[in-house]
């Protein structure tokens, strides 16, 4: 079973260079600590800035400088900062090749809640919706079961929804799948875990086909 | 050059009632208008709506306007971080509209550049698109939502000269420029108040003719809400 790090660090090999990439918050963020050797990405945050770098130093965190997770940051040689309309127009627009984002439930049409639990605080759904909208390319890191065991995977989501029909590939600590033609189809198994386990933990339609691999960290 | 200085927050935000509707640029804490909420918080003008992407935390930003119950209602993407808001909004007490961060951007963009409505696909098939009109474009379903505008906008900039022209610093500009151009009337509130001609015209980010009236913020506290380090080796 993979931890949140690694859970990120199976994500980060999916990156392919010279994509321009958005991170949402969470397992997400981590994906930064894991590029590929010889892959070279750059991270658009959604507040207004390309090209995001690690955090600061202790004692040169700037105010003026956050990402979207409101966090202190560095950017990169080649950085640029942009209003809020460009950052979406980025977005919806199509130019940010891969969005990652963390999630409550996903369901095996490629729907997603990840905003409002009802009867709870709501916080808001800050740039989600956009995101899972308009990205092509839709990466959701998430843990395949509830506290209680109960399956995030599902075959309808029940919680309110960010996006419909959206998803398609979800890394979570026990696999990874694709989702398509209303299904997850099963690609890789983490380490020391079942066949059994996983469909096990999935209420949604599973398809496994031949062998499946155990991913490689 | 028309000058549009007006000597402190008490001038700039002279004509701000009861009841108005706002915005107020800024994300999280970072670009906010500190020295016009500090006079809207002494003025206590009240049963504002607020346009801004966050709500601020407890003790700044717009969480000081909250504390004194001057907000009926907040239109915003990200409202967390807020105990004050959080129990305002359980008990009924203000109005809360959440609307996804792209839309939000790009309705006050609208706004200010005389498009009445757009469609966008965020949103489409979850609440947010409760009661809207939806029509396909290539294929795909998209949402109608309408332009925003205010009675006043107020942004917060890093240097401005007395025309109004703006430049931002780093992720402090985020959605100052939109609003900027939404408000009936813009008020800019800077770091630095620069002398004619000092600012280059091609570094300009707002052009004047969105400001009404300018002026240089008395201080600055620029408050981080996640201070987040990395270890030196």
């Amino acid at each position: 079973m993979l931890n949140k790090n690694q859970i990120a660090q199976r994500i980060a090999q999916e990156l392919q260079n010279n994509w321009y990439v958005n991170l949402g918050i969470g397992i997400p963020t981590l994906v930064a600590n894991y590029i590929p050797e010889g892959i070279n990405v750059e991270f658009q945050s959604e507040n207004g800035v390309l090209g995001m770098g690690p955090f600061p130093f202790e004692g040169e965190e700037d105010a003026d400088l956050i990402n979207a997770g409101k966090q202190t940051i560095t950017t990169m040689p080649g950085a640029v900062f942009f209003d809020s309309a460009t950052s979406f127009a980025m977005i919806r627009g199509q130019h940010v090749q891969l969005t990652v984002l963390g999630a409550m439930e996903v369901s095996e049409n490629g729907d997603i809640a990840n905003w409002k639990i009802p009867g709870k605080m709501v916080k808001g759904m800050g740039g989600a919706m956009d995101l899972v909208a308009s990205a092509e390319n839709i990466i959701v890191a998430m843990m395949h079961t509830n506290k209680k065991g109960e399956s995030k995977i599902l075959k309808n989501c029940t919680l309110p929804l960010t996006g419909v029909g959206c998803v398609k590939k979800v890394v979570t600590n026990l696999c990874v799948m694709e989702i398509k033609n209303g299904a997850f189809y099963l690609l890789e198994r983490a380490p020391d875990v079942s066949i059994e386990e996983i469909k096990n933990a999935t209420e949604g339609k599973l398809i496994v086909e031949g062998d499946i691999p155990e991913m490689r960290l | 050059m028309i000058n549009k200085v007006v000597k402190n927050a008490t001038a700039a935000t002279h004509g701000i009632e009861d009841n108005m509707t706002l915005m107020l640029g800024g994300f999280g804490l970072c670009g906010i208008p500190e020295n016009c909420i500090a006079e809207l918080v002494k003025k206590k003008v009240m049963g504002l709506t607020c346009i801004s992407n966050n709500a601020g935390v407890d003790d700044f930003g717009i969480g000081l306007m909250l504390q004194q119950k001057q907000v009926k209602k907040m239109i915003s993407s990200y409202v967390g971080e807020n105990n004050e808001f959080e129990r305002q909004m359980l008990t009924g007490e203000l109005k809360v509209d959440l609307i996804p961060q792209g839309s939000l951007a790009e309705r006050c963009r609208a706004g200010g550049a005389g498009i009445p409505a757009f469609f966008t696909p965020a949103g489409y098939g979850t609440e947010v698109a409760e009661g809207k009109e939806v029509r396909e474009f290539n294929g795909k379903p998209h949402i109608l939502e309408s332009a925003l505008t205010a009675d006043f906008a107020i942004v917060k900039a890093w240097k401005g000269d007395k025309a109004g022209n703006l430049i931002y610093k780093s992720t402090a500009r985020n959605f100052n420029p939109m609003m900027a151009m939404a408000g009936k009337i813009t008020i800019a509130e800077v770091e630095e108040l620069v002398s004619d001609g000092e600012l280059n015209p091609n570094e300009i980010h707002t052009p004047g003719i969105f400001v009404q009236r300018i002026f240089q913020g008395e201080k600055y506290e620029k408050r981080i809400e996640q201070i987040t380090t990395r270890a030196r080796l």
